[in-house]
């Protein structure tokens, strides 16, 4: 039969359906929860109940006695994992796994920090008997209000050791150099801590399928890391560990670490000799798997009665845990996004009795471009000028920061397709001038950016007796739809049909590969699947023998099941002959990929976005409804604009639950979390989802990869908070600098 | 979530006497509120006596009223012709209310007896009176931007949570109780009480008393009538304030009013004094204005909810110009 190869041969930029659509709506994609071992038992946690102290004695008897359980775990009987006697609450980040040494010790550093693990023959016996865990606890004074300990952030103690940190202070021109400007503003930026909730709650089943073989199936963006991270901590050589995560229901950056309930897992396995399963409850989400960190920042800025900036300092100061010091790039975009002479930025970390925080979507620059780009709105008004204009007036063609040209950047031809398609033309200058009935009427925007970061990867890719071709890589796919992507740059590299491709992914044993995070997903194992592919064909080219030998490669393709050229005619060979000439063995080749040096000493490499917002404000109720957004990226080569259209509309979503509706909240009195399931910290509904239009300027840039890709998932949020409440006081000429904006703040403004 | 005992009752009778019997049972109707709370460890009852095969699912014409079973969902009560020819309000009232998933699965009765959504009531780790009677009230000098404006005490601040019992309490409605001592009659406003000191009973119904039906009587209130909820999102939220309102015009003059606020007490909080201040004026602004201004006597804000003593005045007028304009 004949092979169907797309109209003009290109697989890339096609509007492809998801190569796993068809398993995921109909439950036949498997979560790490899903699998069903022999043997089975489950776990439950026990959460503590003071922020901050010492567990002074814990009652286990009434769990134990419950019927159905296995193993009650607690810091006084679980086995001391190796690699925790040399971890002691590190200041740095660990690139790969968790400072917290889970029953490690009687030390309580956050509320709900798990202080017990209950195993059960079912789920809900494990819950219910987890429930008669008692423990008495010497509490000490915890401090987990922000606005009263601002005061004492500290540079992160990477940013401290290393000069080049990129964490450290930093200053062009003058230092605060926005003071001399003839117009001047000073703003203060709030937004409360936003939660990860994933439709798929964190969940593992750990399993020790012998002393010293352990398999995870596990809800992780990195199962390399986490085969890596679990190595280490129990002792074992790497091969010894398998990790799979071959699904992942959403993760957002909340599987870019391991949590503690991973390793409680682990240990409850190696107690009872079962594989163990555990799930986090909904509540358990708010405590146990990283958050937006609660966020201060200060912009102050400065600019000429024309429009022209002359200075911005960026002050922020973001929640950590005092067990680990997370940071993020908070003031990193307002180095590089306007021309501004003089540029101050100064980030600082605050150290609290919380669960550590984690990067969610757009990490720190969406935090970053919520204060940047509301300020920018607050300039141009203070000036009069339209706020496209000013921004318009402060592009800059070439990287201020680093002093060297943009990879490519199209953030103009962003601004005008947004404007047109979100009509700014009906903007008024004058806040509160568009009325319908009860409802004010204003438009907004904001720009997004984000690092064009690719890293290094490897692929394999066999031919096989079927004539399909298998690739395998170990990422994984948190959502975007990684495997569609991967099969149609397979499918140009190789010129063969996407439906006689596979990649599979999230398993350990396949190649190494990076975490799925960063937005550097089809950057980096993009560019190893495509070099993997063409080695495939090379490799394929040689085994051809001398009719192929004068071949050039661009011009072979694999369709049809043979080797051939695309034009008519000239010579082939089938698939199985081809496997006849390599001993009748698979015909495969691993490939590592990564970026040449010179292109990223030489560019500043970022994808960009702007996200215009129509929003209604109503006058007696203070309800705010987003009612038309446009999300435009350049980010560069569009592989799939369905799946990249649903990553900016999904992204825009997001922002809105970032600007409206998210912010979990803290009594201080006991440190704990008084939002904690989805009736109290409010995720966007379909009704709070506007209909978002996307616009792609679909450019190449081949000096971040062959591709010409830049990445999508981050700058899909970044900038849309700012968009919206730039539009409420468009609206209503109410300024709100504190997220998210609920009804009350917009009535009491 | 505890083990616990599960009946299935077929007959009434057998439901009362088993939940009489024995303080640690309770009903269970669509199970929305109370299978959460038992999962948080909120409630722990020992034995749960599923009342959903009960005869007490119809919506019918009695007398010069509608009688709502309930068992009757609430989603089927919100789409019923005759709840939306007659109490259209309620209808409304309805379906401002949690999901479409949650209204097929909820019934009448338990929604009127759904417990406050304050999350020291939630949180077995937190104090909470109505929870565990002496504990303490959380929220008094909590976070309590949710919390009541009226009549609230200092054992407890929270408030009810039902949208559509202030439909309910706006319109008259009538509770239909059958108990060990026999059946009673309920008028909407005695069902559920303040909280005093004792905030751990919601409501003033005995032990083993099993709510049957719901009257609500024939009105004027068929056509200007709004249900106006002010949430935080917009849709599948408990409301910070809202309102029913329902007006009888005769021309542009109020022949006569009903208004009631939800979200600020232990209770619906019908607005008796504001409905009066609204009868014989014209249905303008002013007045609108000023029964907001009447409604709002007496109310009491705490820390974080200050902002409803401004909210909930607006809301009353919103949900009163409405009402007046509905088609
Ligand atoms: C996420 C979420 C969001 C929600 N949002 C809203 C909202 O916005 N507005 C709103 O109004 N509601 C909301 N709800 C609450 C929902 O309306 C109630 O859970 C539901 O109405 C309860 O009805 P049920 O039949 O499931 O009651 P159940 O949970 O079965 O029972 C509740 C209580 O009533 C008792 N009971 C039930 N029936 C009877 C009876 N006939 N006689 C005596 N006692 C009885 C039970 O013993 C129990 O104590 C929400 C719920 C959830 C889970």
């Amino acid at each position: 039969m004949k092979d169907q190869l797309l109209q003009d041969g290109k697989a890339v930029g096609d509007r492809m359906s998801r190569v796993d659509g068809r398993l995921k709506v109909t439950g036949g994609a498997k979560y790490s929860a899903e699998y069903e071992l022999p043997g089975l038992v489950h776990g439950a946690l026990v959460g503590s109940t003071v922020a901050k102290g010492r567990i002074t004695s814990i009652d286990t008897k009434a769990a134990e006695r419950a019927p159905g359980v296995l193993a009650v775990i607690t810091h006084l009987n679980s086995p001391k994992v190796p690699g925790f006697a040399a971890k002691s609450n590190p200041d740095e980040p660990p690139a790969i796994g968790q400072p917290l040494r889970v029953f490690y010790d009687e030390r309580i550093y956050f509320n709900d920090q798990p202080i017990a693990i209950v195993v059960a023959d079912t789920l809900e016996r494990a819950r219910h008997a987890a429930g008669l865990v008692k423990a008495q606890y010497a509490a000490e004074a915890h401090q987990t209000n922000f606005e009263a300990n601002k005061s004492k952030g500290f540079l992160p103690t990477q940013a401290r050791r290393n000069p080049k940190s990129a964490q450290n202070d930093y200053t062009r021109g003058q230092a605060d150099g926005y003071q001399s400007a003839p117009v001047k503003l000073e703003a203060e930026y709030w937004h409360e801590s936003e939660m990860h909730h994933p439709m798929e709650l964190q969940s593992i089943i750990a399993h020790w399928e012998a002393a010293d073989r352990l398999t995870v199936y596990d809800k992780v963006q990195a199962v390399k890391g986490t085969q890596r991270a679990f190595a280490k901590d129990w002792g074992l050589p790497e091969q010894n560990v398998k990790v799979i995560a071959t699904f992942v229901g959403g993760a957002f950056g909340n599987g870019l670490h391991n949590w503690p309930h991973e390793t409680a897992a682990i240990i409850a396995a190696k107690v009872t000799g079962k594989p163990v399963k555990l799930m986090l409850t909904r509540e358990q989400m708010f405590t146990m798997v990283g958050y937006r960190p609660k966020t201060w920042q200060r912009i102050a800025m400065g600019a000429t009665k024309d429009g022209k900036l002359v200075g911005i300092s960026h002050d922020s100061v973001g929640q950590t845990s005092t067990y680990e010091e997370f940071t993020e790039s908070t003031v990193q975009q307002t180095r590089m996004m306007y021309a501004a002479p003089n540029v101050t930025t100064r980030y600082r970390i605050l150290g609290l009795d919380v669960s550590t925080p984690i990067w969610m979507r757009g990490p720190g620059e969406a935090t970053g471009a919520f204060a940047l780009e509301s300020a920018i709105d607050e300039m141009a008004h203070l000036i009069g000028m339209d706020p496209l204009e000013f921004r318009l007036r402060n592009h800059t063609d070439t990287d201020p920061e680093k002093n060297r040209p943009w990879s490519t950047k199209y953030l103009k031809e962003c601004f005008q397709a947004g404007a047109e398609r979100i009509g700014w033309n009906k903007r008024q200058m004058k806040p509160g001038s568009l009325r319908e009935g009860d409802w004010l009427i204003g438009y907004g925007m904001g720009v997004g950016t984000f690092g064009a970061n690719r890293g290094a990867a490897k692929a394999r890719a066999a031919l096989l007796a079927d004539g399909t071709v298998l690739l395998q890589s170990a990422t994984t796919d948190i959502g975007p739809g990684t495997g569609t992507a991967m099969v149609q740059i397979a499918s140009d590299a190789l010129g063969l049909p996407t439906d006689k491709i596979r990649f599979e992914l999230g398993n350990s044993l396949f190649p190494q590969a990076p975490s799925q995070g960063g937005s550097s997903t089809v950057n980096t194992v993009g560019s190893a699947v495509n070099d993997a592919c063409l080695a495939l064909k090379k490799k394929l080219q040689e085994l051809g023998g001398a009719s192929f030998a004068n071949v050039q490669p661009e011009q072979l393709t694999l369709a049809d099941g043979q080797l051939g050229l695309k034009a008519n005619g000239g010579p082939r060979l089938s698939f199985a002959d081809l496997r006849k000439a390599n001993n009748g063995q698979d015909v495969e080749v691993t490939v590592e990929s990564k970026p040449s040096g010179d292109a990223r000493q030489n560019y500043s490499m970022y994808s960009f976005s702007v996200h215009f917002a129509e929003v209604r404000v109503h006058t007696m109720t203070g309800e705010v409804r987003v009612t038309k957004m446009v999300s435009c990226a350049d980010a560069g080569t569009i592989v799939n604009q369905k799946t990249a259209g649903s990553q900016m509309s999904g992204g825009a979503i997001g922002g809105i639950g970032m600007a409206l509706t998210e912010g979990a909240v803290i009594d201080d009195r006991y440190g704990r979390y008084v939002t904690r399931d989805l009736a109290s910290y409010h995720v966007p509904v379909h009704a709070d989802a506007p209909p978002v239009e996307v616009f792609f300027v679909n450019k190449p840039d081949l000096l971040v990869d062959p591709l010409g890709t830049k990445g999508i998932g981050e700058i899909a949020i970044i900038g849309v908070a700012p968009a919206i409440t730039n539009a409420i006081f468009n609206a209503t000429g109410k300024r709100l600098r504190e997220l998210p904006v609920t009804p009350d703040k917009v009535l009491l403004a | 979530m505890n083990p616990f005992q599960y009946v299935r009752a077929t007959k009434a009778r057998a439901a009362i006497d088993a939940r009489a019997a024995d303080a640690n049972a309770q009903f269970i109707a669509g199970g929305t509120n109370l299978l959460d709370l038992m999962k948080r460890g909120v409630m722990t009852p020992q034995r749960l006596i599923d009342i959903n095969r009960l005869p007490f699912d119809r919506i019918e014409r009695q007398g010069t009223g509608l009688r709502i079973g309930a068992l009757a969902l609430n989603s089927t009560t919100a789409e019923d012709r005759q709840v939306l020819e007659r109490a259209p309000l309620l209808a409304q009232a309805l379906n401002a209310g949690a999901s479409a998933q949650l209204r097929n699965m909820a019934t009448v009765g338990g929604n009127m007896l759904q417990r406050t959504r304050c999350p020291y009531f939630y949180d077995t780790a937190l104090p909470c009176n109505k929870r565990e009677p002496g504990s303490g009230c959380g929220a008094l000098e909590g976070i309590n931007r949710m919390h009541a404006l009226f009549g609230f005490s200092d054992k407890c601040i929270a408030v009810h949570p039902s949208d559509m019992s202030v439909a309910l309490a706006a319109l008259d409605a009538t509770v239909l109780v059958s108990g060990p001592k026999g059946e009673r009659r309920l008028a909407f406003g005695d069902l559920h009480r303040l909280p005093g000191d004792t905030p751990e009973r919601d409501t003033n119904l005995e032990p083993g008393e099993l709510i049957t039906a719901v009257e609500v009587p024939d009105s004027a209130f068929t056509r200007h009538v709004h249900y106006l909820k002010v949430r935080e999102r917009a849709s599948y939220a408990f409301a910070l304030v809202s309102v029913a309102a329902a007006l009888s015009l005769d021309g542009t003059t109020i022949k006569d009013a009903r208004l009631a606020l939800g979200g600020v007490a232990h209770k619906p909080w019908r607005l008796l004094d504001a409905e009066k201040s609204l009868i014989g004026k014209p249905a303008t602004e002013a007045a609108f204005q000023e029964a907001a201004r009447v409604a709002m006597q007496g109310a009491k804000a705490f820390k974080h909810n200050q902002y409803k003593l401004k909210l909930a005045p607006n809301a009353i007028v919103q949900a009163l110009k409405n009402a007046a304009s509905a088609a």
